[in-house]
């Protein structure tokens, strides 16, 4: 199999993510775009591995670590965001503008 | 076009697709199912690339628990079921033109260092992982242990309901719109309790 | 004795500050101070007389040894060039004789004005002046250098012209001050110019090391002599003399300075201001001789002096008026015989002094009397004041060179040495010299028949003056009579003479014999006599006014009255059409166009530049600079602020578009 098909399948996860990140109010949607890239980031690492054949399976490992991160990422950033609205009563992220000028 | 590139092709539209509606759908929770689409595609792209441990784990990490504990946090912090407008500060233009560029940029690179690569397709057994996971990779894994910990830890001192928070402010039943359309003014803001502070507790003390 | 002759200028100074600040407080009116301190002088002077000629007459007696001169100075100010200033006193047998003068005649006259002014409301300030202008002729003929006799000569001419408007309430007589003040002043432009010229010449001021450099026939830094700057420079005095001895053609201020008081006259106008001209050519005689073209200037100018004032004497109504003319005429006989003899020169000036001064206060004394001066007011007065007649009489048969009279022998004199010097100059002073005897005596005839003559034609009852003014005009009879014999051509004599005693230089003396020629002393005496019978003729019948045979000469009466027009010439031409029609004019417009329209334009090119300076370089230029610096950085700092928006998405964004830069250059390097 052509090596591009994977990585261009993660790199359109990726930009969707980054689109998703920069225009939507959403906190939470937010945190979902931000787990599209982290999506992304695995298929790319999985990809790398099944082209480089390493014997380590580093691809994989990496892979799996980076589900764990981000699922400990995800705890943490919804945590902030249930604070943030208990605060706030709002959960658009633009009202989060207390370091503006 | 052999049967992996067909595979993988399919599950590549798939899951493109579901990307796609997560960001651009108006219903938040209909964008957290898209997203279960989208991981699950992502779990079909490694199972033809014969990562097949790795896939069974994004379906139980990924599917199984973020999107749920995404669903928990849309639900506590009371997101609009119905559909709901869009439009933040930033407008679309500019996003549009920075994922475009992303994309564009790292098409480029792909297609330039990777063009002509082919893989060689193996199935990779859980077995084969397992290995090396606690051989090799042992120390990190450990450390990876502790990280969740701390995080789920963290996570929960941070969500934890201190003294003297007062109650969330009851939105209106008459106006749904107002509560989340207008964004709160500092003087409706629930009056909370600094912590005091560390000269402060020297001082009582 | 000559070591303490500083005193003889010292006191008459001294007495003049003491007059002016404590003379009204004394009983005299300050009167006694400048009579004592004179008095003084001339006592002093006596004393050094002793000294000096009998030094001198030491050296004529054995043949050795050197004229008598003593000098000694003080340094005053340094003027660059490696000289300097000094205060100076010279005491030679010139100076002595000038001493016994100017001490004796000014004693006579403060004496006479004790009764002349009496009552006057100035009198103390006269007497503060007549001290003032005595220490500073004193000054005059002691000093040792040109500058301090420069000094001494402005001081003159300034008394002078205290003294001559000391009545300036009459606007003719502060005129007459004015007059003879800057006439005399234009005459010191030559004299300036002479005594720069000299130290450009020699290098110094001081008369001794000219004298002696000029003997050496060199100048300053041992250059052989340049006879023709000497003669610009002694030429250039003569125009000094000319006008401090009114001579022709700046005599004109002397008959107008009668305006002064009698006594001022007598003092200053005829035997010692007017005789400082005189003086300096004597001074600088040793130049002179070594310049024959500045001698020969001399000459001729005292040869036309002598008869054009003899002349206009003639034709004048007011007593003191003959007098001043007569004295300049008196004064061209001695400048012309400086051209020809140092003796016969001051030897004259030395006896004029004495029966001029004489004349003059005997003038006072008639007009005291007739209370008027003009000679229609008076007559009949040898019967009423005698002494005042009889000394009178024994001036003017000195003045009109009767023998053994003291002008007989110093005319004479002039006469034979003009002879023995030959030449066109000589032969010119020698006729006219015996001409202008023969006027002399014609117009002092007039005046001594007209004043003394017939009977009183004034108003009032002439009668004697007081003992105060007639006591020194018999005091001055004395010498007016008998000082001719101290000059006496015999052989044997001479080495004790006046010759001897004022003697420059011993050389001179033994080469410059008094010479006594019988037939020129009996052409001169014959046309005296002729004179006499000429106006014993003509005045007998006491014929004024229009009567006056002067005045019947037709044109040369109006010419005569005119006083040759020259003062039309001075007043006229020089003052009001060059200096007041023309050159004024000029000089107000190249002050107010020029040089004012210059100083405004740069004034106001000023004012300008400074305008544009301040508002185009500072306030556009610098603080525009400044202004642009704080409103760029205010400007930056506005845009820059938009980036802390607050909001994260606009952050991740960046920090997308930061990493996607990165990796295209890193992309882009790797490739490369």
């Amino acid at each position: 199999m052509a090596a591009v098909y994977p990585l261009i399948f993660a790199a359109l996860l990726f930009s969707v993510g980054v689109y998703g990140l920069l225009s939507r109010r959403h906190a939470v949607l937010v945190l979902m775009s931000i787990e599209l890239m982290l999506a992304a980031v695995t298929v790319n690492l999985v990809t790398f591995w099944a082209i480089a054949g390493d014997a380590l399976l580093t691809g994989q490992v990496f892979a799996l670590f980076v589900m764990a991160i981000g699922a400990a990422e995800i705890g943490v950033g919804l945590a902030i965001i249930m604070l943030i609205y208990r605060n706030r009563a709002s959960v658009n992220i633009d009202d989060a503008d207390l370091m503006k000028y | 076009m052999s049967v992996p590139e067909v595979v993988m092709l399919a599950t590549g539209v798939v899951g493109g697709a579901a990307a796609l509606l997560v960001v651009t759908s108006r219903n938040v929770v209909h964008s957290a199912l898209y997203l279960v689409v989208a991981l699950l595609a992502v779990a079909g792209v490694f199972l033809v690339l014969g990562a097949e441990f790795v896939a069974w784990a994004q379906v139980l990490v990924y599917v199984g628990a973020v999107v749920v504990l995404l669903l928990f946090g849309l639900m506590l912090t009371r997101a609009p079921i119905g559909p709901t407008g869009q439009g933040n500060e930033l407008g679309k233009a500019m996003p549009l033109a920075v994922a475009l560029a992303v994309f564009a940029g790292l098409v480029a690179l792909i297609v330039t260092s990777y063009g002509g690569e082919v893989i060689a397709l193996e199935h990779v057994p859980p077995a084969a992982l397992g290995e090396v996971l606690y051989v090799a990779w042992a120390l990190p894994f450990m450390t990876l242990g502790f990280l969740l910990t701390l995080a789920l830890i963290g996570a929960v001192v941070i969500a934890r309901r201190e003294e003297g928070e007062g109650p969330l402010p009851e939105p209106d039943p008459d106006e749904p719109e107002a509560a989340e359309a207008s964004p709160p003014d500092s003087s409706s803001w629930p009056q909370r309790q600094p912590e005091p502070t560390p000269d402060e507790r020297e001082v009582s003390a | 004795m000559s070591s303490v002759a500083w005193l003889i200028p010292a006191l008459p100074a001294a007495s003049a500050v003491v007059i002016v600040a404590l003379g009204r407080k004394m009983p005299v009116g300050g009167a006694e101070i400048g009579i004592l301190s004179l008095a003084t002088a001339f006592v002093l002077s006596l004393v050094l007389a002793v000294e000096v000629f009998g030094a001198n007459v030491a050296a004529t007696t054995s043949g050795v040894g050197e004229a008598f001169l003593h000098t000694a100075r003080v340094e005053l100010a340094p003027i660059g060039a490696g000289d300097s200033i000094f205060a100076g006193i010279r005491i030679d047998g010139l100076t002595v004789m000038m001493f016994l003068l100017v001490t004796f005649v000014s004693l006579m006259v403060h004496v006479y004005s004790l009764g002349y002014l009496h009552g006057d409301e100035r009198f103390t300030w006269y007497y503060a002046v007549l001290s003032f202008f005595s220490a500073a002729m004193l000054l005059l003929v002691v000093s040792d250098n040109l500058m301090l006799l420069l000094v001494g000569w402005e001081l003159v001419g300034v008394s002078s012209f205290l003294l001559i408007g000391f009545w300036w309430e009459l606007k003719a007589n502060s005129d007459a001050a004015i007059k003879a003040f800057l006439t005399t002043k234009l005459g010191d432009v030559g004299l300036v110019v002479g005594v720069v010229a000299l130290w450009g010449q020699f290098g110094t001021f001081d008369i001794a090391a000219i004298t002696a450099m000029v003997g050496d026939g060199v100048q300053a830094g041992g250059a052989p002599l340049d006879t023709g700057m000497l003669s610009f420079a002694l030429i250039a005095f003569v125009l000094g003399v000319v006008g401090k001895s009114a001579q022709f053609p700046l005599h004109t201020w002397l008959p107008d300075a009668m305006a002064g008081p009698t006594p001022v006259s007598a003092l200053i106008h005829a035997a010692t201001m007017v005789t400082a001209g005189v003086f300096l050519v004597a001074r600088l005689y040793p130049l002179y001789s070594a310049a024959p073209a500045a001698q020969a200037t001399l000459a001729v100018i005292g040869a036309i002096t002598l008869l054009m004032a003899g002349l206009l004497a003639l034709v004048q109504e007011d007593i003191k008026k003959v007098l001043a003319y007569s004295t300049v005429s008196q004064l061209g006989y001695m400048v012309a015989a400086l051209a020809f003899s140092y003796t016969a020169g001051i030897f004259h000036l030395f006896t004029h002094g004495f029966f001029k001064a004489l004349l003059f206060l005997g003038a006072g004394s008639i007009i005291h009397a007739a209370h008027s001066n003009n000679l229609r007011d008076m007559g009949g007065l040898a019967k009423v004041m005698p002494t005042t007649f009889a000394t009178f009489l024994v001036g003017t048969l000195a003045l009109m060179a009767v023998p053994p009279l003291a002008g007989f022998w110093s005319k004479d004199e002039i006469l034979v040495e003009a002879a023995a010097a030959g030449g066109y100059t000589g032969s010119l002073v020698l006729v006219v010299g015996a001409l202008g005897g023969a006027l002399t005596v014609l117009y002092m005839t007039r005046v001594l028949y007209l004043t003394f003559a017939g009977s009183f034609r004034g108003e009032g009852h002439p009668h004697e003056s007081p003992r105060s003014m007639t006591g020194p005009l018999v005091a001055l009879a004395v010498p007016a009579a008998l000082i001719g014999l101290v000059n006496l051509p015999v052989e044997a004599f001479q080495p004790y003479a006046f010759s001897a005693w004022t003697m420059f230089s011993l050389e001179y003396w033994q080469t410059h014999p008094i010479a006594f020629e019988p037939a020129i002393a009996a052409v001169a005496v014959g046309l005296a006599l002729a004179g006499f019978l000429a106006g014993w003729a003509l005045y007998r019948a006491l014929p004024l006014g229009d009567d006056d045979p002067a005045r019947r000469l037709g044109p040369v009466s109006t010419v005569l009255a005119e006083k040759y027009y020259l003062d039309r010439l001075w007043t006229d031409l020089v003052t009001r059409t060059i200096v007041r029609d023309t050159a004024a004019p000029a000089a107000v417009t190249l002050n107010d166009e020029v040089i004012d329209r210059a100083v405004a334009g740069a004034g106001r090119a000023t004012v300008a530049t400074g305008r544009r300076v301040y508002d185009d370089v500072d306030q556009r230029g610098i603080d525009g600079v400044l202004h642009g610096l704080a409103t760029s950085t205010w400007w930056s700092g506005a845009r820059l602020r938009l980036s802390q928006s607050g909001n994260v998405q606009l952050y991740a964004g960046a920090m997308l578009t930061g990493v996607v830069v990165l990796a295209i250059v890193f992309a882009v390097g790797e490739v490369s």
